[in-house]
């Protein structure tokens, strides 16, 4: 710890690779014991937001879904808006893991883990909404197929019923996917463990003894489970955007629907990555894991994220406004100068143009602004998806029907609550299981150790013989000329 | 166990023909509506029919000023002169236009594809309904609804709307909505049974205007007219002839552009089988 100074901005390297190996599983260990103050504070107030949800739910389920001042035109809000998010914050995890495992960039490798939790979470956190939201939610397995002898199937066509097999299907791969790639860091817990983890352990690692067969097929399920799950991951977002796209109302049926809520998944997600990202290097002491030049990398690809976003939103505007769709074109003139208005430009501002922000390495370098504006730009994306749901409802067709309304105590007691049970969850995570995954960190600094050299180009002609591809440019330019 | 299967089978292909065929294609009946919006005087009588009829809970001034009411048949008022009186909306000189509003039974109903447990479908008889017993309020067909007519019991209402003795007076031959289910005007479905059970009994056929909606019966000024449209006798089948407006067509192709009856919202092509006459005003 005396040399620092590649833990600082400057810091070039994306991982020190002279890291040692038995230093990775004490700094990981470590991690998972004695939590100190701040976090039973942090727990507590995950719990104390937990409960105000679960008191709103008694209320709900007690007299009717009344207070959240749904009505006749306004029959979704908060609710339906907020399962939005949420699924949207999970796509961070399946990116980064399968997507980035199948390109093999490895900078992915010290904070996956914690990205692919977060999925796992959030997924659990938004499954609970489209529940919650049913006006008989004692009822809400109706929408599975199951056999009963009245022969009563659920309707196929409703898009409602393609979420219900899309999150449950997403929900458990992504947990798969969670706990096989943690069986070799499981097996290192359990080898270090004493007391109630040790059974535990034992248990999860499912006799992990890192031989050869092992590896194997561990890493074939691996693969497997990945390809998988992205396919999946586009999937499941497309098909909540279909709530929407399905439907006739103006503002809802949208083409162009799916790609842009894959879009805004993976962008809220990234953006939920560096927030946890900066929590956990500033918590946990992970300055050798989680280093600057992979905040860096986030930080690229949330901006191209949300330019990819930005681009969407705004194709969505011009198909509207030039159009001849006139109901659609009200429902975004109203959200642009409409009683929404605020949330609406706060939705632009702090989802396309707070982005520009990411570009200026000081702020990509600064870990207590980018924590604020990565907060933000989560802030930005959950208006998005309120500005989605009720502007439309607010107008719709029926002139008789327009009206504006503001969401009861209910709704914001569940939006609150979601951030506990979250927070309370990825709390129970971080001091089970490993947030770092030790095995490739060890990968990661084991290849890395092999095959940095200062200058490509020589160490390839040092090693094959024949000139390097800088080499060979510059006879074919001096040859041409 | 066979049986269960039997079952199960049986209303798997029974459903991938609705769902290919686009729901029911052999009507036994196709119950519609006219409203005369000439003759509407705006008075609420069949507002306040329906409330007795279908056992409405009023649900008081609070939830009414949240909209959170339940009225299946509504008024609504139009002022074509939004400048006159700008200040008291409603003593503009010509007064307003009149819009009874309900449930337009649409051939193709939005609100049909979207419920995730298929609690509002097609009867043969051409209704859209809604079984409440199976509705879990996902609410999605009321945000599909482009006319707003379908309305959620956000709260129990059976203690306040009818305090004892007054539940003496609800209606035995349709149930009393609990929170959570999604309700809306059923065309007084409860009256069109009866007497297609009474035709059955007498061995003949429904008779033209032996059915009667309790907001048709109440109207004073009878505006309202209720029929079989398959019955080329009927009232209903008439009026819609002589307008010429058909059904199955988003845009209407009448040799006479005089005639008054329109369709809300054709062009969205949901087929709804209320037919509106003009309000028809001096210049």
């Amino acid at each position: 710890m005396s040399d620092r100074k590649h833990l600082t901005r400057e810091q070039t390297k994306d991982i020190d690779e002279n890291i040692a190996w038995a230093s990775i599983n004490t700094d990981v260990l470590r991690s998972m014991e004695n939590p100190r103050r701040g976090y039973w504070v942090a727990m507590a107030v995950s719990v104390c937001l937990f409960s105000v949800m679960i008191y709103a739910e008694v209320y709900q389920y007690m007299y009717g879904m009344g207070a959240a001042l749904l009505n006749t035109s306004h029959m979704w809000d908060l609710y339906i808006s907020t399962f939005v998010f949420w699924i949207g914050m999970s796509h961070s995890g399946t990116l980064l893991s399968a997507i980035l495992h199948l390109v093999h960039a490895d900078w992915r490798k010290p904070i996956y883990r914690f990205a692919e939790a977060m999925t796992t979470f959030s997924l659990m956190t938004a499954g609970i909404f489209p529940v919650i939201h049913l006006g008989r939610v004692w009822n809400f397995y109706w929408v599975m197929p199951y056999m009963t002898d009245r022969g009563i199937w659920p309707n196929f066509r409703s898009p409602l019923i393609w979420d219900a097999f899309a999150i449950t299907t997403y929900l458990t791969s992504s947990v798969l996917f969670l706990y096989i790639g943690m069986i070799p860091d499981l097996a290192i817990c359990r080898d270090n463990a004493k007391g109630w983890r040790k059974p535990l352990y034992t248990w999860l690692s499912l006799g992990w003894r890192g031989d050869d067969r092992q590896w194997r097929n561990f890493r074939f399920t691996y693969l497997m489970i990945a390809c998988f799950l992205i396919p999946l991951a586009v999937s499941v977002h497309s098909i909540v955007s279909m709530d929407f796209a399905m439907s006739i109302m103006p503002g809802w049926h949208v083409t162009t629907f799916p790609p842009y809520f894959v879009a805004g998944a993976l962008y809220s997600g990234c953006a939920a990555i560096i927030t946890l990202f900066i929590l956990l290097r500033y918590f946990f002491k992970f300055e050798h894991y989680m280093t600057f030049p992979i905040l860096d990398k986030v930080c690229k690809l949330t901006f191209v994220i949300a330019m990819v976003w930005t681009y969407l939103n705004l194709v969505e505007f011009a198909s509207v406004w030039y159009g001849h769709d006139i109901p659609s074109k009200e429902v975004l003139i109203a959200k642009a100068t409409g009683p929404y208005s605020p949330f609406f430009w706060g939705m632009m501002t702090f989802g396309s143009v707070l982005p520009f922000s990411l570009l200026s390495k000081w702020v990509r370098r600064n870990m207590y602004v980018l924590f604020f504006a990565s907060i933000f730009l989560n802030v930005g994306m959950w208006l998005e998806r309120w500005m989605i749901v009720t502007p439309t409802l607010s107008l719709g067709y029926h002139p008789q029907a327009f009206n504006v309304m503001w969401p009861g105590w209910t709704e914001w007691a569940m939006v609150g609550g979601s951030f506990g049970w979250f927070g309370m969850l990825f709390l129970i995570f971080v001091k089970v299981f490993p947030c770092v995954s030790m095995y490739e960190v060890k990968e990661m600094v084991f290849h890395r150790k092999r095959t940095i050299y200062e200058d490509v180009d020589e160490m390839m002609t040092l090693h094959s013989g024949v000139p390097g591809p800088k080499a060979q440019a510059q006879t074919q330019t001096s040859g041409g000329a | 166990m066979s049986s269960l299967l039997g079952n199960i089978f049986k209303g798997w292909s029974d459903y991938t023909k609705g769902n290919e065929e686009g729901g029911h294609h052999d009507y036994e009946h196709m119950y519609a509506m006219v409203i005369d919006l000439d003759m509407c005087t705006g008075c609420n009588a069949c507002s306040t029919a329906c409330y007795a009829e279908n056992n409405l809970a009023t649900v008081g001034e609070e939830y009414f000023g949240a909209r959170q009411a339940m009225h299946w048949m509504r008024i609504e008022r139009y002022f074509d002169e939004p400048n006159v009186g700008e200040a008291e909306a409603d003593t503009q000189s010509r007064g307003a236009s009149f819009l009874p509003m309900m449930c337009q039974h649409c051939n193709a109903a939005p609100c049909e594809p979207v419920c995730p447990v298929a609690a509002t479908y097609h009867t043969p008889d051409g209704l859209n309904a809604q079984i409440y017993n199976r509705c879990i309020g996902s609410r999605y067909c009321a945000n599909n609804c482009p006319f707003r007519v379908r309305y959620f019991n956000f709260y129990d209402h059976q203690e306040t709307a009818w305090p004892a003795p007054m539940e003496q007076q609800l209606n035995p031959d349709i149930s009393v909505r609990s929170k959570g289910v999604m309700e809306k005007c059923t065309f007084c479905i409860q009256r069109t049974r009866a007497a297609r059970n009474t035709a059955k009994n007498e061995g003949r056929a429904i008779r033209d205007g032996e059915i009667q909606t309790a907001c048709q019966q109440t109207c004073p000024t009878s505006a309202i007219l209720f029929g079989d449209l398959l019955d080329e006798t009927s009232a209903v089948h008439q009026a819609w002839k002589r307008h010429q407006v058909q059904l199955g067509k988003y845009a209407q192709n009448k040799t006479n552009p005089e005639l008054r009856g329109y369709r809300i919202f054709e062009e969205l092509n949901v087929d709804t089988k209320v037919l509106y006459l003009e309000r028809v005003r001096e210049v």
